[in-house]
């Protein structure tokens, strides 16, 4: 499958679960909301260019934000993270020899040790970032800390969890 | 002018950045109001279509909870019939062939429309529900909304075929409201933790307040008929300093399963709401 389709069929995917199932969960508490669709975000191929990749987590947020009614709420934290993602990566990994062998970042690609502190980085910008809009427009300091910090914890074991069970297994560029 | 082309295409990821950011922003804030009904109409319909496919498939899962409450709701509506009343004689009936006013010409204020929920969220901080019914079949911003059980929320926006409902889980969401018993006022808010209660402020402590006491609608309300139930008083907040309660109410609405709700329309809203709005010019 070419990675164009595959990230389509994927934008379609995490959406869908987002809003249908994840969404519809009955709340534990007040502070956990489990969030997993900007994982798209996360797993978009190392070449693209960064513009297109600003435009891309945009409109992804903003269709998860048609179907919550909260019109920009995760439009936001999704450009945000967009934004950082490229920098992260630079920083992270060696570029000569990942980004040119590899398509996109996964466990196998990174390894175990920058992967997780890259999706761990970027989940807390992008909850640190939602919830502060949030906290702009009504609560406390102690809502604001609570929320980033269960949110993140929860948000972290379910892409802990989609990695297990999804294990994609790093491919090669070829020159097609 | 060259070094300002220089200086665009130097930093056009940073500024397209900026800019995505400030347009999020504006339309959380909705700042540029015709800009977000422009976008809201144009993928209302395109989400709403998506929504009720969905919540058809889902509706199966509830059918019997759905059933219970519609013949719950019958019942009670059985025992308001006039025929189970002693009706006073009268030796002729006057007929009138209007649907506004009855036969004793009491004007209709309250129209009741049904309406289906087809997307419904309560995880969030501020909720909205999606009604498969539109500004074509009657629906207008500012109606109220109940469900078989109790009052859901209010319409704050509407296109042609759907229209977006916000809950009473949503941070701005106020209802004036009152206790059954004693008609003291107050007004229902929700403060974000559980789905379940409902926040009830400014209760005068002159009333004496029990567990379990039902919370109504009040008198006062432009866009709620009066006396339809929220919820049972769950438990007191102590709040020594002050002269009014602050009560935790229990909904009786179930929002994880609601399925089909009605739609209130007061056809005297915009008189009401004009009138309460005029002095604030002066």
């Amino acid at each position: 499958m070419s990675t164009l389709i595959k990230n389509i069929l994927r934008f379609i995917l995490f959406i869908g679960i987002q809003v249908f199932i994840l969404n519809q969960i009955p709340p534990l508490h007040q502070f956990i909301v489990p969030y997993l669709y900007f994982l798209f975000i996360l797993w978009l191929p190392f070449n693209l260019p960064r513009f297109p990749l600003l435009l891309i987590a945009f409109a992804f947020g903003l269709s998860l934000d048609y179907f919550t009614g909260t019109m920009g709420l995760h439009a936001a934290p999704c450009v945000l993270i967009a934004y950082v993602k490229p920098f992260l990566l630079n920083l992270l990994i060696p570029q000569e020899t990942t980004e040119q062998s590899y398509i996109e970042p996964s466990l196998s690609s990174m390894g175990w040790a920058p992967y997780s502190l890259y999706v761990a980085l970027l989940t807390f910008i992008h909850h640190f970032y939602l919830v502060l809009l949030e906290w702009l427009q009504f609560g406390d300091f102690v809502y604001f800390l609570g929320k980033v910090t269960a949110t993140t914890g929860i948000s972290l074991l379910l892409i802990f969890v989609t990695e297990m069970l999804f294990s994609r297994n790093a491919k090669f560029r070829t020159n097609q | 002018m060259k070094n300002i082309f220089l200086f665009i295409r130097q930093y056009f990821n940073l500024i397209s950045f900026l800019l995505l950011q400030v347009l999020s922003i504006l339309l959380l804030t909705s700042a540029s109001k015709t800009h977000e009904t422009f976008f809201a109409g144009a993928t209302n319909e395109i989400t709403g279509k998506i929504n009720s496919r969905y919540s058809n498939l889902r509706s199966y899962f509830s059918l019997q909870e759905t059933n219970r409450l519609l013949a719950l709701e019958n019942s009670a509506l059985r025992n308001a019939l006039p025929a189970n009343f002693q009706i006073p004689d009268s030796s002729f009936i006057n007929a009138k062939d209007s649907s506004l006013t009855d036969s004793l010409g009491r004007a209709r204020k309250y129209t009741y429309l049904p309406a289906k929920v087809i997307g419904n969220t309560y995880t969030l901080q501020n909720n909205y529900l999606i009604l498969e019914r539109g500004s074509l079949q009657g629906i207008k911003k500012g109606m109220s909304v109940i469900g078989p059980s109790g009052i859901v929320g209010v319409v704050v926006e509407s296109t042609d075929n759907i229209s977006k409902v916000m809950s009473l889980l949503h941070r701005n969401s106020k209802v004036s409201a009152m206790l059954k018993k004693d008609n003291a006022a107050g007004s229902i808010e929700w403060d974000g933790t559980d789905p379940h209660y409902l926040i009830l402020k400014n209760v005068s402590k002159s009333s004496k307040i029990n567990k379990g006491d039902s919370v109504v609608t009040s008198n006062y309300s432009a866009n709620f008929p009066s006396n339809l139930l929220i919820g049972k008083v769950a438990s007191i907040i102590a709040d020594p300093s002050s002269n009014f309660y602050t009560l935790k109410v229990r909904t009786t609405t179930n929002f994880f399963t609601i399925q089909y709700v009605d739609v209130i329309g007061n056809s005297r809203y915009n008189e009401q709401l004009n009138l309460e709005n005029s002095g604030k010019n002066q």
